[in-house]
């Protein structure tokens, strides 16, 4: 076996035991599920959970992420001191934290789909949502990463994770809101558009709501996108632009983690 | 053999180390000491890797320390405190550290006398702090490493654990193997140690044998030969301040070649 598998299997044992993270599963699912005993069908728990997932998964990859990479520097030292590539053992730890993240995020919020399949769901909507879902986990979790690895105070560090989950979900919207307002004379499309891709959240919400068909609460953003786009363009748009929030994160995390004192 | 030459490392504005010196002789048992924040760790993480050294040079057994790391196959490391992923059971941990060093030979006798095999299912979370030490022991004895760098070893251990854990370093010295120690416990080390390498602020103020510098400093134990080279350290940096390459040291706190008594 090599050194990622055997680092992430290690990981997925920890953290599939770990109390917050069954909390976390337990928690969508309990949401989820009582979303539907309230007599929500599939499209309205969608929405619902769409602004919970928004919010609650970006904060958990953020602030766990980060306190967990703390919490393993020691053993991660250990691990470093046996004749094991640094990039192997990065890749396997990422993949140690991220993929239980996702995973407890898939089960909490996919089972009670699965349970009530009869209730409407559309299954794009579906598979947008969780995949929505996932990608955030997998990019906050790289977030945190890098955050843990560049910042040696700890509480300094959580801060930080507070401070990019603050500004990505509350705060950003705020500024674009308020610059859109401000600048209501100008062209503003494409800036705004690209304003929207700079920030993850933005592109899992506009993801989603572009395979629910709810052009109201699509926001200005969101519909400049579809109408920019349309549907299947802007869907691979989106997609790409998550894959990136995952990718340059992680790679910046990596490079700390190939060249950093421990 | 382990041969470090003119290390160099610097955080910042702090010089950590500072042309740093040091062979650890195969056979032999090398205690590190010095006070806090002397360097001790840093120069521990240097020759594990984990730490990069501005300057100079990290041979082992004759050959350069490779950046990839293949080079810490002969080296046992066991860190100061133990810490493992809680949620995992001991018998993960030794079996995850066994894995990526396939095909490498283990020595589970001290696994054997620390009773490893009573607790492999319980997880690490619910261990005393000894046991998780005794954990972090076995791990470092396990493949028979040709360089052991122990740090704090018996730092919670209980007298039975701890005396074991010294037998097995004085096993590891008969069989030509090297042991690099740091340890608070200088009576401890006395029992154990044939060099002392005594590091202040962090230069290399000694290098040399347990008995030679219980000549130098004329005392009778290497606990208060220790607190000799600190007092004259504190008395010298109080009379002038400290000069480039050490000018300002005591005659006998220079570093002197091994076996130049």
């Amino acid at each position: 076996m090599t050194v990622i598998s055997l680092v992430l299997q290690a990981g997925l044992r920890d953290l599939a035991r770990n109390r917050w993270i069954v909390a976390y599963t337990l928690c969508f699912l309990a949401i989820a599920e009582g979303l539907f005993w309230f007599g929500g069908t599939g499209p309205q728990v969608m929405l619902s959970l769409l602004n919970l997932v928004l919010l609650v998964v970006p904060l958990v990859s953020l602030v766990f992420g980060t306190i967990h990479v703390y919490a393993s520097r020691e053993f991660v030292e250990l691990l470093l001191a046996q004749p094991v590539p640094r990039r192997e053992l990065f890749a396997g730890l990422y993949l140690g934290l991220a993929l239980p993240l996702a995973g407890a995020f898939l089960v909490g919020a996919g089972v009670p789909f699965v349970v009530h399949a009869h209730d409407g769901a559309s299954l794009g909507g579906l598979i947008a949502l969780l995949g929505a879902g996932v990608a955030l986990s997998l990019a906050f979790a790289a977030i945190a990463t890098w955050i843990a690895l560049r910042t040696d105070d700890r509480l300094k560090g959580v801060g930080l994770a507070l401070g990019v989950w603050l500004a990505s979900t509350i705060v950003y919207d705020g500024l674009v809101l308020g610059a859109a307002a401000a600048f209501g004379n100008y062209p503003l499309e494409k800036p705004l558009l690209g304003l929207m891709l700079a920030n993850p959240v933005d592109v899992a919400r506009v993801l989603v709501l572009t395979q629910l068909d709810v052009s109201a609460l699509m926001g200005y953003t969101g519909a400049l996108f579809q109408h920019t786009f349309g549907t299947l363009v802007g869907t691979s748009v989106a997609i790409a632009a998550l894959a990136a929030w995952c990718a340059v994160p992680l790679g910046l995390a990596a490079q700390r983690f190939l060249h950093r004192d421990f | 053999m382990i041969t470090l030459d003119t290390i160099r490392k610097r955080f910042g504005d702090l010089a950590v180390l500072q042309d740093v010196s040091l062979a650890v002789r195969p056979g032999a048992v090398t205690a590190l000491v010095g006070p806090n924040g002397s360097g001790k760790t840093t120069l521990i993480k240097i020759i594990l890797g984990l730490t990069r050294a501005d300057r100079g040079t990290l041979h082992i057994d004759g050959r350069e320390a490779d950046a990839a790391g293949a080079y810490r196959r002969v080296i046992g490391y066991m860190p100061q405190a133990a810490h493992f992923p809680p949620n995992l059971r001991v018998g993960d941990v030794l079996d995850l550290v066994k894995q990526l060093r396939p095909g490498e030979a283990t020595d589970d006798e001290l696994a054997r006398a620390f009773e490893m095999d009573a607790i492999r299912d319980k997880f690490v979370g619910i261990l005393s702090g000894g046991t998780k030490q005794k954990v972090n022991a076995v791990i470092a004895f396990m493949f028979r490493p040709s360089l052991l760098i122990l740090d704090e070893p018996t730092a919670g251990l209980d007298p039975l654990a701890s005396n074991l854990l010294k037998e097995k370093i004085r096993a590891v010295r008969a069989e030509g193997r090297s042991v690099l120690v740091t340890s608070h416990i200088l009576t401890e080390l006395e029992s154990l140690a044939d060099d002392v390498a005594f590091l202040c602020d962090g230069r290399m103020r000694f290098d040399g044998s347990v008995t030679e510098l219980l000549s130098r400093t004329r005392e009778k134990s290497l606990e208060e030969a220790i607190a000799s080279l600190m007092r004259s350290e504190r008395a010298s940096r109080r009379a002038a301040p400290p000069a480039a390459e050490g000018s300002d040291l005591a005659p006998w706190l220079v570093p002197q070649p091994k076996g130049a008594a």
